[in-house]
């Protein structure tokens, strides 16, 4: 399967080719990890003036903390909400723009646009819509008796981030899906059609395990997004709140390391998080993948 | 462009920047700021004027974003060593530039050692009493004040039957609670920076401690009293009033103030800084009015506690520096400057000379509103519960206290509930200031 492979002989050849993505990944990935994991462990004030070695102290003081323990619970249930919904709503856009319809080309090229916002404009986008008294979808919903309010009631506010961080990588999951459905071939479904299998029946049997490549690798990516991108999104829309509704370890390690300057508990959370993630990744790969036909 | 040009424009650029530094004799001073829109044309022009009164010295203003931004910005450059000569930090961040022996100089200091004439009780002590230690010494330079007063829409009042905005919280409360049944039915009143009013001007206003040790003027092994009595009672009393939508909940920072300006909350409780804002959207009639009290506690009100920023000296830097900086300090307490300034900006005036003569100028006939702030803050003679906070990472600390006070207003715990957990945590983000900044 595929072209045959080029190899490049000798050592040096190899390592020079490869060099400058290890040097880039090396300074700007490895290097602040490393960084982190050191600055974990020490205790330090705003100014950096003194510094001091305190071995698990940063650790200890996480997972003494209950409110640390409802970030991660909160961190699941959203990523599983954004991964979800962002997915599904993609895949029903790229289905529906595969379509031989005239003008395809302006509709696809339509809906990849959103990518190109920016987090915190998509969160004042929907701070807009949704504040409550002022924005126009939140006083459609009061007219219709929905008392909404996401400065109060946790469950509202939690929607609000979780569709403002969906809305935003639905066009990047548009695009793989379409790129996927289009590498499809249609002979495939047109014999399907022959064979008298309706367009449901089409889509589960044959497109839908078709595209799990697609879909599995966009799953990783989205859970990796909702875990460490969407800062920006719930801290123009709640800034966590109300209580703590909202807040994921992500927005935790803001909060701590930014507006607390507590360097040394924030980089403590990082090195969790990356932990988590890390290992999300792994159980994907480990467990999800077999089941991915490519 | 050819990459060739880029580089030449940028060597020249660099030669006549190396070619004039020895030939200029004037020590520049960066001043790190904050300020946007008329305020910072405001910083620009004292900066401009400073420059021209004498030849030694140069002021340079620069711009580092919000106060968050800029108290960030300043951190990480004195970490590099770079740090600026003059930030503006607001007064949330006084107890972190305070702990940071070492990386900033003492006004008081500054003043002595550069020979600069220097009177404490020239400036409005509400003001100052902020930034000093509790023997009197001024660690930072007072620059642009303000305090939280109630801005009321005047038009919606007379609906109601009032001439006057109401005095204390319980004819608030009835005040409010009429305005939902007349026209207001989102909002009988609402605030902004709900910590600010609810806990540390309501304490302040109420002459009752936020923590002790002096509100932690007087040491870092502070411990939150934020859960007493009336705060309890207070925030009970809000959560009430918040089931029929009388209180109605504006967020924990300012972004809420746009429900006074529309209309569509009567009375909201902000900063007295907010002036240029209401005075260029409010389409109603408008005032602003002092807090209201309890009147059941003895000697209530107290005076409030200010907002706003003061300029911090950095440490480390040169003695020929300082002396430019304490000049430069020396010429924003003058009289006129400062009097200017507060005209036109609408924060408070510094100085005792300059409040007089703003007055004597018949400034606050025109413009009743930016006297409430003063009045407020000069009610009484400052007390130890009054003068200001001095806590460990209190812009954290806000957030903390606000996301207990949600749980309140959403009916999810009792007052009494919500601030004992209020108290706890902070007073674990308290010692944890203490481990870091304590050594």
């Amino acid at each position: 399967m595929g072209p045959e492979r080029i190899t490049f002989g000798g050592r040096l050849l190899p390592a020079a080719l490869i060099a400058p993505q290890l040097l880039i990944v090396g300074l700007f990935f490895y290097w602040p990890a490393v960084q982190a994991v050191w600055q974990s462990f020490q205790m330090q004030d705003a100014f950096g003036l003194s510094t001091e070695f305190v071995w698990f102290d940063n650790y200890r003081a996480l997972f003494a903390d209950p409110a640390y323990y409802q970030a991660l619970v909160t961190t699941l249930v959203f990523a599983a909400a954004v991964a979800g919904l962002s997915l599904s709503f993609a895949l029903l856009l790229a289905v529906m723009a595969d379509r031989e319809i005239r003008g395809s080309g302006i509709y696809r090229t339509l809906l990849i646009w959103p990518y190109a916002v920016a987090p915190a404009v998509a969160g004042v986008l929907f701070g807009f819509l949704f504040q409550p008294g002022l924005g126009l979808i939140a006083r459609g919903l009061n007219g219709i008796g929905i008392p909404w309010n996401p400065l109060l009631d946790g469950n509202h506010a939690m929607i609000l981030v979780v569709m403002a961080a969906a809305w935003k990588q639905v066009s990047y999951n548009f695009l793989f899906f379409l790129a996927g459905l289009q590498a499809i071939p249609g002979s495939v479904i047109e014999a399907a059609a022959i064979d008298g299998a309706g367009p449901a029946r089409r889509f589960w049997t044959i497109v839908f395990p078709l595209l799990s490549p697609t879909t599995f690798f966009l799953m990783v990516v989205n859970v990796v997004y909702a875990f460490c991108e969407t800062f920006g999104v719930i801290d123009v829309l709640t800034h966590g709140g109300p209580g703590r509704a909202t807040q994921t370890l992500v927005y935790k390690v803001y909060q701590d390391g930014r507006i607390g300057a507590d360097l040394g508990g924030s980089a403590a959370q990082s090195v969790v998080l990356m932990a988590i993630v890390i290992g999300l990744t792994a159980i994907q790969f480990r467990y999800v993948e077999k089941r991915v036909a490519y | 462009m050819a990459p060739t040009t880029t580089i030449r424009i940028a060597l020249a650029g660099l030669g006549l920047a190396l070619a004039a530094t020895p030939a200029l004799a004037v020590t520049e001073l960066q001043w790190w700021h904050a300020m946007t829109g008329a305020n910072n044309d405001a910083v620009n022009r004292l900066a401009d004027e400073f420059n021209a009164s004498q030849g030694d010295y140069k002021v340079v203003p620069t711009y580092k974003g919000n106060y968050g931004e800029t108290l960030n910005a300043g951190i990480a450059a004195f970490r590099a060593g770079t740090a600026p000569h003059i930030m503006q930090v607001f007064e949330v961040g006084t107890a972190t530039m305070m702990s940071a022996k070492g990386a900033i100089k003492p006004v008081y200091q500054l003043m002595k050692d550069a020979g600069e004439p220097f009177d404490p009780n020239a400036y409005l002590p509400a003001i100052t009493g902020y930034y000093s230690t509790t023997k009197g010494e001024m660690l930072s330079f007072p620059f642009n004040s303000s305090s939280m007063v109630m801005w009321v829409n005047t038009d919606a009042l007379k609906s109601i039957g009032l001439s006057e905005p109401p005095k204390t919280w319980p004819d608030l409360f009835a005040a409010a609670k009429k305005l939902t049944q007349n026209g207001f039915p989102n909002c009988g009143f609402s605030t902004t920076w709900v910590t600010w009013l609810n806990i540390e001007q309501l304490s302040a206003w109420h002459n009752v401690p936020v923590a002790t040790k002096a509100n932690g003027m007087d040491g870092l092994d502070t411990t939150l009293e934020i859960n007493g009595p009336l705060q309890v009672k207070h925030l009970g009393n809000l959560a009430e009033a918040q089931k029929d939508k009388t209180f109605d909940y504006s967020g924990r920072y300012d972004s809420g103030f746009g429900r006074f300006t529309a209309g569509e909350c009567p009375i909201m409780f902000g900063s007295s800084g907010s002036y240029g804002n209401v005075k260029g959207a409010a389409k109603f009639a408008w005032a602003s009015a002092p807090m209201p009290y309890y009147p059941d506690m003895p000697g209530a009100p107290q005076n409030s506690i200010i907002g706003g920023a003061s300029l911090w000296v950095m440490g480390g830097k040169k003695p020929d520096e300082y002396k430019g900086v304490a000049k430069f300090f020396a010429f924003l307490s003058d009289t006129d400057r400062q009097a200017k300034l507060h005209q036109t900006t609408g924060y408070m005036p510094i100085t005792k000379a300059a409040y007089e003569k703003s007055k004597a100028d018949g400034f606050y006939a025109k413009n009743p509103a930016l006297e409430t702030p003063i009045k407020e803050l000069t009610n009484k003679p400052p007390t130890e519960n009054s003068r200001g906070l001095r806590l460990g990472n209190l812009p954290q600390m806000r957030d903390l206290w606000a996301e207990e006070i949600e749980a309140t207003l959403a009916g999810k715990k009792t007052a009494k509930q919500a601030l004992d957990e209020a108290a706890t945590r902070g007073n674990a983000m308290l010692r944890q200031f203490e481990k870091q900044a304590g050594r």
